[in-house]
């Protein structure tokens, strides 16, 4: 390999590193409430559609930008309250295959009814930054790709902080750490699921908006759950570090693969490349690269 | 102070006396002796740093009810496990059957000779009690899927077989009436009681029963006792008991073993047991010794 | 997965048919060939048929044995394109073709199962959207599957027996029955019998499945390769006796969720809720389109409808979730307790 081919291949891993990055900010949303309720929440994708949808109408009709993020931030909260009262309060205490199900419902819902208010047009989403290539020791690399990495870096640094210095967010690790306990001590779970919801809701929005930005706002959107899928299953269902390494490892293998073994098989291998990548880790390790092995009692 | 134990000698005046006069006398170094129906050899395990059991060295003879007690967190249910292969040991062996094994694998179990019941319920909740209990005896099936489904005069003699063996241990449990209903809509003791039928079904060698009584009225207890103790006389079984009601644990046991913080800290008869200094600290706290 | 352990299987052994199969048995083969218009025929018997049939092979696996499975309509693919291919170059007469597409099916799901001998629950439920991605990758990309054609669309042939065109509604429908009616038996006898156990002991409790000697793995395989080679069959019918035209997309994860649906809807680990949730599936839709024609006169279009369609699914499903997980099985047989109650009441 000359210095000429190295140099492409490092400029497909690190796009790939930051469409990693792109991933990982849509598992985190799975992550938040995995780690709460233990649920895997298949609407995860339908809220970014929904988020991405809400946003890009309100400043369609002339609403300035920050207005347009506080109020889709509202009702983003909105909907995770309303998903709490509607659909997991009546299924508390039945199987998280249950519960997964009806997100599974849920995601219909949202998918239609955000639809159903915004229409199914598709709408371009200028968020005013720059798409050109800039070039770092002979690498280019794209400044858009690059500024979504550094918005996702300070929401998961927000999340910390959020989760370490703040009495929800304690509340909140006390619930992933043992329901039950949590409920003993007093731990009003239904306000804690909501605010959880709420909190996937944000970052179903942040990913919204960068995604859209890249791909359109569109029904597709909400399809960008399967590519966060195989990353959560890599990363393990209950670690955001998991989460985010386990985006940079898919995103930059898939890049590569698509580069150097897609051809072999005519392209397209991208549909299925990263359930692979993650199925052969996991028959290594079956609960993922860091997700809890907890003892099994019997 | 010494109630807890004291109330067991009642209990035990109470049950028929032990049949420790039926099992052989042996040394009591026999861990390795071939008349061990099963036996422990050093066994340690650990969950991160937590030590379950250290170096826990235990036998069971045949036709014996050997109690595992101890308080909550001792070690007894790991010990269990252990045996069954569900959970792995660090160290130590175990011996079965006439050899020395690292692990068992819990799938090999009944080939063993080994069945056991869970702490909590471990019944099929979606089959019938008939089915459940059938479900013991499906390690023993030869005829597959297909010969089933053609109705293979050998298939048919088979399921005749097992419909046999379970009305046998139904009958012999007092479960025979329920055997139809689905198992899920039974009372609790009741359900306990399809958990020994099932284990019990293939004819085991050795029993394990962890907290068989736990939840149960005094009468239920009494009740399951009784079938402990006669499936030992009708088969000759080796059973390991874990059970909290010492009062049960003195009437039915021959020998019984202690365990505090994953460590043996005595093991003898029930009169031996009740009289060692080890135990009543282990149970009451150290001011009491 | 305690989900499933609710949900009712009596052992009921398979020696007579009571009188209502009876009587829906004679219903679909002797009054509706004669009565039914063929709209009804190719609108909602012919569909409801193909997608009972995959609702059943998903119902093995997911509602006796636990296992969930969101790659349903990779294995209807998979039928769908072997069948195809076998009767393309073998010339094989199509009984003989299909049988082979579900051993096909049979094989290719057993190698996708391969996982849930380690994975369990949500780990196995996400490795299973590797089928779905896969083959549909596969019949589109290679176009060797679809004889040639670019983006991988086949035409089926016309089902041929013994010398007989089936090429009518009636016909396909007969034909479509008769495959139903037979797997159903055959799933019933097995559910039913020594394997049923096996089945549901898994679901219930593996570990303790595990340590009394069921055997685990060999039963969630068996599992595997039955739902798959069935859901393969459902394939064959969907092509063959339905849309008669097909391409890989239309086997694609909504196919597989709308099989997931059919079976929540109509009830984990029940036969009759299967064909019961099938129906609903396939009706509802048309219902819609009718009350929306009806009541707004056609001023509601078509993308609207499908909209709403989508979200009243999506409610129905969580609203039998939390009202009644045992599915429309569960309801029919309330139902008709209190019907037979009356009856004698009266």
């Amino acid at each position: 390999m000359d210095w000429f081919e190295l140099l492409f291949a490092a400029e497909v891993a690190v796009g790939g590193l930051l469409s990693g990055v792109m991933y990982a900010l849509v598992a985190i949303g799975f992550v938040l409430i995995y780690k709460t309720s233990g649920v895997l929440n298949f609407a995860q994708g339908a809220m970014v559609l929904f988020a991405a949808l809400t946003f890009v109408n309100l400043v369609e009709r002339g609403v300035p930008f920050w207005v347009s993020v506080a109020v889709t931030l509202a009702a983003m909260t909105a909907l995770g309250f309303g998903i709490e009262r509607t659909v997991l309060r009546p299924l508390a205490n039945r199987s998280p295959m249950t519960l997964f199900m009806a997100t599974l419902g849920l995601s219909y819902v949202i998918e239609g009814a955000a639809q159903l208010i915004w229409g199914t047009q598709v709408h371009r989403l200028d968020l005013g930054i720059s798409n050109a290539p800039f070039e770092v020791w002979g690498i280019f690399i794209s400044t858009f790709d690059l500024v979504a990495a550094a918005i996702a870096a300070a929401l998961v640094a927000a999340l910390t902080a959020f989760f370490r210095f703040t009495h929800t967010g304690l509340a909140f690790r006390a619930v992933a750490d043992d329901q039950f306990a949590a409920l003993a001590v007093g731990l009003r779970l239904d306000r804690i699921w909501a605010t959880v919801w709420a909190a996937a809701g944000v970052v179903a929005l942040v990913a919204g908006l960068l995604w859209g930005a890249r791909l359109g706002v569109q029904f597709s959107l909400s399809l960008i759950v399967l590519k966060a899928l195989p990353v959560l299953v890599l990363g393990g269902f209950d670690s955001i570090l998991g989460a985010i390494v386990a985006g940079l490892v898919i995103g930059a293998t898939e890049k590569l693969a698509e580069v150097y073994i897609g051809p072999f098989f005519g392209g397209g291998i991208e549909g299925w490349f990263a359930y692979a990548v993650a199925l052969i880790v996991l028959l290594v390790r079956p609960s993922g690269l860091f997700g809890q092995k907890r003892v099994e009692r019997y | 102070m010494l109630s807890v134990l004291t109330g067991g000698l009642e209990a035990a005046r109470l049950a028929q006396p032990p049949i420790a006069a039926r099992v052989p006398e042996l040394a009591p170094e026999s861990i390795h002796a071939p008349h061990s129906a099963l036996a422990l050899e050093g066994v340690s395990l650990s969950f991160g740093g937590i030590h379950a059991l250290r170096d826990v060295s235990f036998d069971l003879r045949p036709g014996e009810i050997r109690a595992v007690i101890g308080p909550n967190g001792a070690g007894k249910s790991s010990l269990v496990n252990v045996i069954s292969g569900l959970y792995q040991a660090d160290a130590g062996y175990i011996h079965l059957g006439g050899r020395r094994l690292r692990h068992l694998r819990p799938e090999a179990l009944p080939k063993l000779g080994v069945a056991r019941t869970f702490q909590n319920l471990a019944l099929f909740p979606g089959l019938t009690v008939e089915q459940n209990v059938a479900a013991g005896l499906v390690f023993r099936r030869r005829h597959g899927l297909l010969a089933q489904l053609a109705g293979l005069p050998g298939a048919r003699a088979e399921a005749a077989e097992v419909a046999d063996r379970v009305r046998d241990v139904a009958g012999f449990l007092g479960i025979t009436a329920h055997l139809h209903r689905l198992v899920s809509t039974l009372p609790y003791g009741l359900q306990k009681q399809v958990e020994l039928a099932r284990a019990l079904v293939a004819s085991p060698k050795v029993l394990l029963l962890d907290e068989p009584m736990a939840g149960m009225t005094a009468t239920e207890k009494a009740e399951m006792a009784a079938h402990v103790r006669s499936a030992r006389d009708r088969l000759g079984l080796a059973t390991i008991l874990i059970e909290h009601d010492i009062g049960v644990v003195m009437g039915l046991s021959d020998r019984i073993a202690v365990l505090d913080h994953g460590v043996k800290i005595a093991d003898g008869t029930p009169p031996e047991v009740r009289r060692d200094p080890d135990v009543i600290r282990a149970y009451l706290g150290a001011e009491a010794a | 997965m305690s989900v499933f352990s609710a949900s009712v299987t009596g052992a009921r052994l398979a020696t007579g048919f009571s009188l209502p199969v009876l009587v829906v048995l004679s219903l679909g083969f002797v009054a509706v060939p004669l009565t039914a218009s063929p709209y009804v025929l190719e609108a909602i018997l012919l569909p409801f048929l193909a997608l009972s049939l995959a609702g059943l092979g998903l119902n093995l696996l997911t509602g006796y044995c636990g296992q969930v499975s969101l790659g349903s309509a990779a294995f209807m693919a998979v039928g769908a394109f072997a069948a195809y291919n076998f009767d393309l170059r073998t010339g094989l007469p199509i009984p003989v073709s299909i049988v082979l597409a579900a051993l096909t099916a049979a094989v290719i799901g057993l190698v996708f199962g391969l996982p849930s001998l380690r994975l369990r629950g949500f780990y196995l439920a996400v490795s299973t959207l590797a089928a779905q991605f896969f083959v549909q990758w596969a019949l589109t990309k290679f176009s060797w599957f679809s004889n040639g054609s670019p983006s991988g669309i086949i035409a089926a042939p016309v089902i041929e027996l013994a010398g007989l065109r089936l090429d009518s509604a009636v016909g396909r429908y007969l034909f479509s029955l008769t495959i139903v009616t037979a797997i159903t038996l055959l799933v019933h006898r097995i559910v039913s019998g020594p394997e049923g156990v096996n089945l549901i002991a898994v679901r219930d409790n593996e570990t303790a499945a595990k340590v009394i000697g069921v055997p685990v793995l060999r039963t969630k395989l068996v599992a595997f390769a039955l739902s798959s080679g069935i859901i393969g069959i459902a394939g064959v019918l969907w092509a063959f006796t339905y849309l008669r035209t097909v391409e890989p997309a239309g086997f694609n994860l909504d196919r597989s969720f709308q099989i997931l649906f059919i079976v929540i809807i109509g009830g984990l680990a029940t036969i009759r809720g299967t064909f019961l949730g099938a129906g609903l599936i396939v009706v509802f839709p048309l219902l819609l389109g009718r009350l929306s024609a009806f009541a707004f006169d056609g001023l509601i279009d078509a993308g609207l409808i499908k909209l709403i369609e989508r979200i009243v699914l999506g409610g129905t499903i969580i609203l039998f979730l939390i009202a009644e997980p045992n599915g429309l099985s569960a309801i029919l047989s309330r139902l008709s307790a209190r019907l037979r109650a009356l009856v004698r009441r009266g």
